[in-house]
């Protein structure tokens, strides 16, 4: 029984479902590939939220003029004062739980401020408490300016934050999921017993490229539904760009993991392999901080790190509002990855 | 006229400076033949079993398999021959049946993955994942896999290694009607009565090299009789395998790990002798055993050591 020209259909199709159910299976790769963005971005949403702004802490001591101060501070809704002996106001100054000690003279003699101005919280604090005491003596302002206050979304930390998780999700699925397995493949001799057939290489290949791609498809949109849910992260860009970044990007990691997997059939030197690949893109890619902190010098070199150009992407599309016009560059960087890799993948592959 | 099945001439294997593993073999497996390779561990089974299944470059020789060569016909012969590893893990969350389909659809031609499993008696075990399967029932389901494509030759590398008496019998089966359907087979075996009973023809290999070929029988018969009896003596006796020969009915007696064996044509007519030029010599007897003479004195008969040590 023949099936003709359709049974290299039959074959990649069936290579698909085993990559799918192998995933599926597994509560491992679920938990890294769903769980474990999410409950980073808790974490981090949490630890970096949004807050009131507080109130500075300063210190007033305790002698006659410090009645009149005290009640003059206590107006001001930027600072909270306490009344305290000198040595107690000291301490609170050197331990940081004060940002500034008031010394209150009785009129003539002036007021002396204590404070490190090496800390930018006195520096803020010299300049509220003056102010108040001033006004509070009856100085006149020269005019009355207007405040806006903005608490933007869009640019928060987690907003930066979530699209920096998402690519760094694609880049350890694409190097576990791939790599990792293949290393497992070829130590159990599974990939010796499949070229034992007539399987053929490209369709067995083929099925990792289509896999990582469907997965993407599942992948990618709970994330982005409880980023927005839970902290009201929005795309501003396009969906379109949004989906072609992710797909480039993914399929670049695919490529690596291919290549960082495709000699050895030691699975702890594969994972020693993809750590060393992931470590400097997961520091210096600006997945948790903006990549633009390092030196001038080191620039063009992350810049050229696959992680970097997709998580600026994303960003891109997701924080500025970017379609795809606006993340060629990012996309240039990603496919000369991913095709050098693959390239030379294939050509390193060692099957038996 | 069809070609041979296998046709190896010179083959040789080696592994870095020092280790041939494969020492100009040369073999021919006729078509519609089972082909056993015995020998002892070590002795280079897997390693020409590999290179026949083109999965292993050989180092020289020649190998002709189906009339074909691995470098020029690969797609041909992968589609027409069937093997199993002597160790394979298939994927451990997939199930009998998913595995069976995944191999099945890289064959153009081939039987139904529920037949299949019919034949190899897996069908309880058709929905149970890989990793849920007894170490016999895993190498039921790798002969499985390489008979879903029906193939025209065979590879069995140790089929029967570890499995219970009924499992190696259920195996031998489906062997043995795959031969009667025309197939070719070659295995390798540790087992003298799986080699006697499921091979046409066997080869015994030592080192690398082919130290014995044939049938069963015949093999069996050039030891020149066809009972074995194996005679224990009192500790410190001083005994001559030689001095067994001139009794009568004796064929041939080596002495090994301390035991006296000797092969004799009837049993009835050499035992008495034995006994009695025992008792002359007045050594005394710990232990006597008799058995039909096997695959297992011919390696032993040939090399002076046991196949499985
Ligand atoms: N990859 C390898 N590298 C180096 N030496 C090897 C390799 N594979 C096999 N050998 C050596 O080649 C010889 C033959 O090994 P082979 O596996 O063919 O034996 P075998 O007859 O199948 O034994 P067994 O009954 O134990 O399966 C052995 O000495 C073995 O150590
Ligand atoms: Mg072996």
């Amino acid at each position: 029984m023949s099936e003709g020209p359709g049974s290299r259909a039959i074959a990649i199709r069936e290579l698909v479902l085993f990559r799918l159910r192998l995933f599926y299976r597994e509560p491992g790769t679920m938990f890294w590939t769903f769980g474990f963005p999410m409950a980073m971005s808790i974490v981090l949403g949490i630890a970096f939220r949004t807050q009131e702004p507080d109130r500075i802490p300063c210190a007033v001591v305790r002698n006659e003029a410090s009645p009149r101060v005290e009640e003059i501070l206590r107006r001001s809704p930027d600072l909270s004062s306490e009344v305290s002996e000198e040595g107690a106001a000291g301490v609170a100054l050197r331990t940081g739980k004060v940002a500034l000690v008031i010394v209150p003279g009785a009129p003539p003699a002036p007021h002396t401020y204590r404070y490190d101005a090496t800390r930018p919280e006195s520096r803020l604090a010299r300049a509220l408490v003056d102010d108040a005491l001033q006004r509070g003596e009856g100085r006149a302002d020269a005019f009355a300016a207007r405040s806006e206050l903005t608490t933007e979304v869009g640019s928060r930390y987690i907003d930066f934050l979530v699209p920096g998780l998402i690519g760094l999700g694609l880049m350890s699925t694409g190097f576990w999921g791939i790599g990792f397995s293949l290393a497992e493949m070829r130590t159990k001799r599974l990939l010796k017993r499949l070229v034992a057939t007539p399987m053929r290489r490209s369709d067995f290949l083929l099925s990792f490229v289509v896999v990582r791609a469907l997965l993407l498809l599942v992948e990618l949109p709970p994330l982005l539904v409880f980023a927005r849910l839970a902290f009201s992260v929005k795309v501003h860009g396009s969906y379109g760009a949004l989906a072609l970044i992710a797909l480039v990007g993914g399929l670049t990691f695919a490529a690596m993991g291919l290549l960082l997997a495709c000699r050895s059939d030691n699975p702890q030197m594969v994972s020693g392999m993809i750590n060393i690949a992931s470590f400097p893109m997961y520091l210096c890619s600006g997945v948790f901080f903006a990549s633009s902190r390092f030196p001038d010098a080191l620039q063009p070199a992350i810049r050229a790190l696959p992680l970097t150009a997709l998580v600026d992407g994303l960003r891109a599309v997701m924080v500025e509002g970017a379609g795809t016009a606006g993340v060629l560059r990012e996309l240039g960087v990603m496919t000369c990855w991913g095709v050098g890799c693959f390239a030379l993948a294939i050509r390193l592959f060692r099957w038996r | 006229m069809q070609a041979e099945a296998v046709r190896c001439r010179g083959l040789t294997k080696r592994y870095g400076e020092d280790t041939l593993a494969v020492d100009g073999l040369d073999l021919d497996v006729r078509r519609g033949e089972c082909f056993g390779l015995l020998g002892p561990n070590g002795a280079g089974k897997t390693t020409t079993v590999e290179i026949l299944e083109g999965l292993l470059e050989p180092s020289g020789g020649d190998v002709l398999v189906l009339g074909r060569r691995w470098d020029a016909d690969e797609r041909y012969l992968r589609d027409r021959i069937g093997l199993s590893l002597q160790q394979t893990y298939l994927p451990d969350k997939l199930t009998v049946s998913e595995i069976l389909q995944l191999f099945r659809s890289f064959f153009s031609e081939g039987r139904g993955v529920e037949e299949t499993i019919a034949l190899v008696a897996l069908e309880e075990k058709a929905r149970a994942r890989y990793e849920t399967l007894s170490g016999g029932q895993r190498q039921r389901l790798a002969v499985a896999c390489a008979l879903v494509s029906d193939p025209e030759l065979l590879f069995l590398d140790e089929p029967t290694t570890g499995l219970d008496p009924q499992s190696r019998r259920m195996l031998w089966d489906v062997v043995l009607a795959y031969k009667a359907n025309g197939g070719s087979v070659v295995l390798t075996t540790h087992y003298m009565d799986e080699a006697e009973r499921l091979c046409d023809r066997v080869g015994v290999m030592d080192h690398g090299k082919m130290i014995a070929l044939g049938t069963p029988e015949v093999l069996i018969d050039s030891l020149g009789g066809r009972q074995i009896v194996e005679l224990s003596l009192d500790e410190g006796a001083d005994v001559d395998a030689a001095s067994f020969l001139p009794i009568d009915g004796v064929h041939s007696a080596r002495i090994l790990h301390g035991r006296v064996t000797l092969t004799v044509e009837q049993l009835h007519v050499a035992l008495p002798a034995v006994l009695s030029a025992l008792d002359a010599s007045g050594q005394k007897l710990t232990n006597l055993s008799t058995h039909r003479a096997t695959l297992e004195d011919v390696f032993v008969n040939l090399t002076g050591r046991a196949l499985r040590e």
